[in-house]
C-alpha cells in the first residue's frame, strides 16, 4: 500500500501554485502542437482506425506473430530470450554482461526497463548503467523516476538542472542555459558512448515478417550506443510486435505527430541482423501482459504505442505531476496498465481522473482509455481496494438513489444544507468534498420545478 | 516448461478471436505532382531545423559545402566518390575511430515530402555509426527519388533485405530541458540536404 495516495500527493505538487501553472500550461503547449500536426493530415482519422485495427488483429494472432517473429529474428542472426517476468529480465541482461565481462552498459529510453527495475538491479550486481536520454539522465543525476513517458523531466526547472549538472558535469554555477546544459551533457555522454561495451535500448515496433525491429529516437542516443558496443540488448513487450513492415508507415505517422507534433522523430532505426563481429540479442517480456489480454475489458491498453498524448491532454495530470501517480508509467493510460500488475498498490490511480474521455480523443490507436478507467473503479471497489471512506458514502448514496422516498428527502435536505450551513458539507470530513467544489444551490429540484409549471401550463 | 512456453500458452488461452486486418488502399492514393512533393520536401525539411539546396552537379556541391562548413584542417569523410576531392573514403574496421569526423557526407535512397526524412539502408555504406557519429552531415538524394509519404516509402522498401535501415529526418535534436529546442543532442548538430 501507498503511504499517500494520488490525491494526497497532487496536494503537494499544488502547494507551489505558479509551478502548477507553469507544468500545466507546458504540457498544454505540447497538446496544442499535437493538434496542429494532426489537423494537417487530412486522412488522420482513417490513420488512427487503421492503427487500432492493426493492433486488435496483432494482439488476436499474437501467438502467432511472437513465432514468426522469432523464427525470422533468428534467421537475422538475432539471438532471443524470453522472460516471463521482470526478475527473469534482468538476470537475462545480468547474464549477458557478466559473460562478456561487462560491468558498465549505456541504455536508452526503455519504460519496460523502469518497470522491470533493471536500473537498481544490475547497480546491487555490480554493473553500472548510464541512461543516455537526456531527460532521463538528469532524473537519473536527481536520483528520481521519470514523471513523465516522452519528456521524463518536463516537472523539472532549468533551474534545478543547471544545480545538478553545476555537481555532477562542473558547468559553472547559476548557469541554467538549456543550450548550454544540452552541451555539457552531450560531452559527457559522447564519452561514455565511446567507451561502453554494451547496450541496451527499448523497442517502439517488431515486425513479425521480417524479424526485425524499430527504435525511435529525436537524439540519437539509442544508435549512438548500440553502434559502438560490442553487444545490443533490445528489451520489449510481447505487445510490440505488428504483422508486416508496411504497417510501419500507419504507425511512424501516428506515433510523433501524437507525442511531440512532429512528423517524424529524428530517426527511425530498423536493426534486422547484427553489424559485422557484434551480438545483438532482443528479451521478449511478459510481466503482467498475457494478465491483462486475459481481461477482455482491458486488453485493449495493449495497444498503447507510448506516445504519451493521453498524459499531456489530461486536466488531471497536467494539475498533478507525474510524480503523483507512483507507478512507473503515469497518466491516463498508466491508470489503466498499473492496477494490472498491482491492484492493490495502484487502486488509486483509476480514480485519478475526471473522465472527460479527452484521452480517448487524443489516443492515436483508440483505447478507450476513460471507459476502462471506469471500469476499473467498479473493479476495484468491488476487490474491496477503494478508499472506506469513499465505499461508505457511495453505500448510503446507491440507497438514497434506488428510493424516490429518499432521494426527495435528501435532494430537499441537501439544498438547505447547503444553502444555509455549507460547513456541515463543506469541511474535511467529508471526503468526497476534498477534491470537488460543491455546486451552487438551485432554489427547487427540478421535481418540485416541474409540478408548479406543468400546473401552469395545464 | 521454459519460459517461453509458458507465455506461449499464456497468449494463447487469453488472446481474444481473430480480428480482422484493415484495407489500407486508401492511403496510397497521391494527389501532388512531383513539384509539389518536392516543395512539400524543402519545406518540411526546414521546419525540421534542417536546410535543402536544389543543385545541378557535384561540383556545385563541393563548392556549397566550402561556403557553408569551415573544413579546413578538419576531417572529412564521405562514402560518395564524386567528392574525395574533399573528403575521405572510410575504411576502418574500429567504428571508434570515427569520433574525430566533422563532417560526413552521405548518398541516400530516396526522401519523403510530408516528413522530410531520408531513407538510409546498408546497401549504401556498411557502417551505421556513419550516420551518427559526425559533427554535421551532409545527405544527397536524387530530385526524382521523393515520394509523398510513408506509405508510399514502404512500399518501395515493402520486400528490400537489409541489415540496418534509418529514416533521418533533421539533426539531432533534444527538449528535455523546459521544452527548449536545442539541435545537436548526441548526433550531428546540422544536416544539408542537396537535391541533385
Amino acid at each position: 500500500m501507498k503511504v499517500m495516495d494520488h490525491a494526497e500527493k497532487s496536494k503537494v505538487f499544488n502547494g507551489d501554485e505558479k509551478r502548477v501553472d507553469w507544468h500545466d500550461e507546458t504540457l498544454w503547449f505540447i497538446r496544442k502542437k499535437r493538434d496542429v500536426a494532426t489537423h494537417n493530415i487530412p486522412e488522420w482519422e482513417d490513420l488512427r482506425e487503421a492503427g487500432s485495427q492493426i493492433k486488435n488483429h496483432s494482439l488476436s494472432n499474437l501467438n502467432h506473430y511472437l513465432q514468426q517473429f522469432e523464427t525470422n529474428a533468428k534467421a537475422n542472426g538475432i539471438v532471443i530470450h524470453w522472460a516471463k517476468d521482470g526478475e527473469e529480465h534482468n538476470k537475462i541482461v545480468l547474464g549477458l554482461l557478466q559473460k562478456h565481462q561487462i560491468t558498465e552498459m549505456v541504455k536508452s529510453k526503455s519504460m519496460l526497463t523502469e518497470e522491470c527495475h533493471l536500473n537498481d538491479y544490475l547497480e546491487n550486481n555490480g554493473v553500472a548503467v548510464v541512461d543516455s536520454d537526456l531527460g532521463e539522465r538528469i532524473v537519473q543525476l536527481a536520483k528520481e523516476a521519470p514523471s513523465h513517458i516522452v519528456l521524463p523531466c518536463i516537472h523539472k526547472k532549468k533551474e534545478e538542472i543547471g544545480e545538478l549538472f553545476h555537481e555532477f558535469l562542473g558547468t559553472p554555477e547559476g548557469s541554467a542555459d538549456p543550450q548550454l546544459l544540452t552541451e555539457a551533457a552531450r560531452q559527457s555522454l559522447r564519452n561514455t558512448f565511446l567507451t561502453r561495451r554494451a547496450a541496451l535500448t527499448g523497442v517502439n515496433f517488431a515486425i513479425a515478417e521480417t524479424g526485425e525491429f524499430v527504435v525511435c529516437t529525436n537524439e540519437g542516443n539509442a544508435d549512438m550506443g548500440a553502434h559502438l558496443a560490442d553487444i545490443h540488448i533490445a528489451s520489449m513487450g510481447i505487445e510490440k510486435v505488428i504483422p508486416l513492415r508496411k504497417h510501419l508507415s500507419i504507425f511512424l505517422r501516428l506515433l510523433t505527430r501524437s507525442a511531440t507534433g512532429q512528423p517524424i522523430t529524428t530517426y527511425s532505426s530498423h536493426f534486422a541482423t547484427p553489424a559485422k563481429g557484434k551480438e545483438l540479442h532482443i528479451i521478449l517480456v511478459d510481466n503482467g501482459r498475457t494478465k491483462q489480454l486475459a481481461r477482455p475489458d482491458f486488453r485493449n491498453s495493449l495497444k498503447c504505442i507510448r506516445c504519451a498524448a493521453c498524459f499531456n491532454t489530461c486536466p488531471v495530470y497536467r494539475r498533478s505531476g507525474g510524480h503523483s501517480y507512483q507507478s512507473v508509467i503515469a497518466g491516463p493510460i498508466g491508470s489503466i496498465l498499473m492496477p494490472n500488475l498491482d491492484m492493490k498498490k495502484h487502486a488509486d490511480l483509476p480514480f485519478a481522473s475526471s473522465l472527460c474521455g479527452s484521452c480517448s480523443n487524443v489516443c492515436p490507436v483508440k483505447i478507450d482509455i476513460h471507459d476502462q478507467l471506469y471500469k476499473w473503479r467498479q473493479v476495484i471497489v468491488k476487490e474491496g481496494y477503494a478508499n472506506p471512506a469513499k465505499t461508505v458514502a457511495m453505500k448510503l448514496m446507491a440507497k438514497t438513489l434506488a428510493s424516490p422516498t429518499l432521494y426527495k428527502m435528501a435532494g430537499k435536505a441537501a439544498r438547505t444544507t447547503l444553502k444555509y450551513a455549507p460547513f456541515v458539507v463543506n469541511n474535511k470530513f467529508n471526503a468526497w468534498y476534498l477534491h470537488r467544489d460543491m455546486p451552487e444551490v438551485p432554489k427547487s429540484s427540478f421535481g418540485e420545478w416541474y409540478n408548479k409549471n406543468r400546473k401552469n401550463n395545464d | 516448461m521454459t519460459s517461453r512456453e509458458k507465455i506461449l500458452e499464456a497468449v494463447q488461452s487469453s488472446q481474444p478471436d481473430l480480428r480482422e486486418l484493415p484495407n489500407l488502399d486508401l492511403f496510397y492514393k497521391t494527389y501532388a505532382t512531383v513539384e509539389q512533393d518536392r516543395a512539400k520536401f524543402i519545406q518540411t525539411v526546414q521546419m525540421i531545423g534542417a536546410k535543402a539546396y536544389e543543385v545541378n552537379g557535384y561540383e556545385e556541391i563541393i563548392k556549397r559545402i566550402k561556403s557553408d562548413f569551415e573544413i579546413t584542417g578538419k576531417r572529412v569523410v564521405s562514402a560518395v566518390r564524386e567528392l574525395d576531392q574533399i573528403a575521405q573514403q572510410y575504411t576502418a574496421t574500429d567504428n571508434h575511430e570515427l569520433a574525430n569526423v566533422e563532417l560526413m557526407i552521405l548518398p541516400t535512397h530516396f526522401a519523403v515530402a510530408e516528413n522530410g526524412a531520408c531513407w538510409v539502408d546498408d546497401e549504401l555504406f556498411e557502417e551505421r555509426l556513419l550516420l551518427f557519429i559526425p559533427q554535421h552531415l551532409v545527405f544527397i538524394v536524387k530530385k526524382d527519388q521523393i515520394v509523398p509519404n510513408l506509405h508510399q516509402a514502404y512500399r518501395l522498401i515493402a520486400d528490400k533485405k537489409y541489415g540496418y535501415g534509418a529514416f533521418v529526418a533533421g539533426p539531432s535534436k533534444t527538449a528535455d530541458i523546459e521544452q527548449s529546442l536545442v539541435l545537436g543532442a548526441h548526433g550531428p548538430r546540422s544536416l544539408t540536404v542537396f537535391m541533385l
